[in-house]
């Protein structure tokens, strides 16, 4: 477990950095999601949900073409700070928020959908501009949406392979993740320490998702 | 139109049905001799089995069907009941073992290509990669995992032989397989690759590339063994035979393999 500990260490720190990155893009995305009435929304609902849907190892094929030097976005992070973005933590990092965009918008959305008109309403009457609204009366009713979105995006990311896989490199304590340890116990026959780690994402994974069930049977939807 | 067409061959139905049945008759009595064996083969070899197989068919009449995999996978998949009668390993470890766990028949297992390493610049500059390499002007080289894959074992190797481990340390990328670590250099995210030599022969992948000197490392052999389940499977064998035939040799050599003395 000892030599696993960068792997578990450079896990947790990208899942925390991408859930951040996550909330500030996903809270305006799912709040547009919720409220617009623009034709646009089904087509940008749909994009949202494709990394659902598309193999990981697809996307992180073609964040591999994104991030080469030869592109605008590659170019500009090599002069910027002289490193490729494929195999960094910046590069993992994007690519992990790609992959779990739609598990941060989707329970948002169905948060702020569930707030309803009737309460935006009545705090617009109360002199509440948009922003105010949303901070007073929408996000405190959508406490459960933000804390199953967070933890989503979190456990998505920790458990997420074929993307960074694909993007990372596998460089030990810079791009060598748990579940690419994992996969590379498995590959060299050294099930023990496979095994090792497995346990040790399964039993995280299900103590953080057990909290997250009883924080959404404590506090029900329409607590305010 | 389709309804015309449909009550005009309604009567004949019978008469049709009569002589499928018995073309399926015939075709199951006659060539008695054809199999089918099913094939796990590395995923690096993918190509050259395609063209294996075609040329199999051709020769024996019998049929294989493929199944790619990494040899991790595939070695795991055998070991826990997959249903297939040969396998072709990108390594000699997974075979043996599966020969030592009695997955295998002991004794069959037998090289039928020896992979080369090629030194690969996908965006070619002045002068010879091997040179670019021995100078240090490049931000990225990608390999396969030297504990995982053979090439990556080989292509470290070969960076020992030339003195520039600690020079390269800084700047490996290793890809889970070859394929990956190809993967890296075609979308130009590392400048040079140590790749396999078969996924570049025959391949636009433009650039230029040095084929690395067989001596430079301990060569790198994929074993073919016959598994326990195709041990009475005349295809199977006749597949195994048919690996070392001149037939196969030249189409191992045309993808950039070479053969077993």
């Amino acid at each position: 477990m000892i030599e696993s500990a960068p792997a578990i260490w450079l896990t947790l720190r990208l899942a925390l950095v991408t859930t951040l990155i996550l909330f500030v893009i996903g809270t305006p995305l799912a709040w547009w999601l919720a409220t617009t009435r623009s034709r646009a929304r089904p087509v940008i609902e749909a994009v949202t949900a494709l990394p659902l849907v598309l193999p990981p190892t697809v996307i992180g094929f073609y964040l591999l073409i994104l991030f080469n030097p030869g592109t605008p976005l590659g170019g500009a992070w090599v002069s910027l700070t002289g490193d490729t973005l494929a195999f960094s933590f910046a590069g993992l990092v994007i690519a992990s928020v790609i992959y779990s965009l739609p598990f941060m918008v989707q329970p948002l959305q169905t948060a702020f959908e569930r707030v309803g008109r009737d309460h935006l309403e009545a705090a617009a009457s109360l002199g509440a501009g948009p922003l105010d609204a949303f901070r007073s009366v929408v996000a405190p009713l959508s406490l459960r949406g933000f804390v199953t979105a967070g933890v989503l995006s979190f456990i998505h990311t920790v458990g997420e392979f074929g993307v960074v896989l694909m993007v990372g490199g596998n460089i030990p304590g810079r791009t060598r993740v748990v579940s690419i340890a994992l996969y590379d116990h498995v590959e060299t026959l050294d099930y023990d320490a496979a095994h090792a780690l497995a346990l040790g994402l399964i039993a995280v994974s299900l103590a953080v998702l057990t909290a997250v069930f009883l924080i959404n049977r404590r506090y029900p939807a329409h607590a305010g | 139109m389709a309804a015309i067409n449909l009550s005009g061959m309604r009567p004949f139905l019978p008469i049709r049905l009569g002589l499928l049945v018995l073309a399926l008759t015939l075709l199951a009595a006659a060539p008695a001799a054809a199999e089918t064996v099913r094939v796990a083969v590395a995923a690096n070899f993918t190509r050259p089995a395609e063209a294996l197989s075609e040329a199999f068919t051709a020769a024996s009449g019998h049929e294989a069907i493929l199944t790619t995999g990494s040899t991790g996978l595939l070695y795991a998949q055998i070991v826990h009941g997959a249903p297939f009668d040969v396998f072709l390993a990108a390594d000699q470890v997974r075979p043996a073992r599966l020969v030592g766990e009695g997955h295998a028949v002991a004794g069959s297992a037998r090289t039928y290509a020896i992979g080369r390493l090629a030194l690969w610049e996908p965006q070619a500059g002045e002068g010879d990669p091997l040179e670019r390499l021995r100078s240090g002007r490049y931000r990225r080289l990608a390999l396969a995992n030297p504990e995982l894959a053979p090439y990556g074992a080989a292509a470290r190797q070969v960076l020992a032989r030339l003195g520039l481990e600690d020079a390269a340390a800084g700047r490996l990328v290793f890809g889970e397989n070859i394929a990956q670590a190809h993967a890296f250099a075609a979308t130009g995210n590392a400048d040079l690759g140590l790749v396999a030599l078969a996924q570049l022969a025959g391949n636009e992948a433009g650039g230029r590339f040095t084929i690395i000197p067989a001596a430079w490392h301990d060569p790198i052999r994929q074993d073919a063994v016959l598994l326990a389940r195709g041990a009475d499977n005349a295809a199977a064998r006749a597949w195994l035979d048919f690996l070392a035939s001149p037939g196969a040799r030249d189409i191992l050599e045309s993808f950039g393999y070479g053969v077993p003395e």
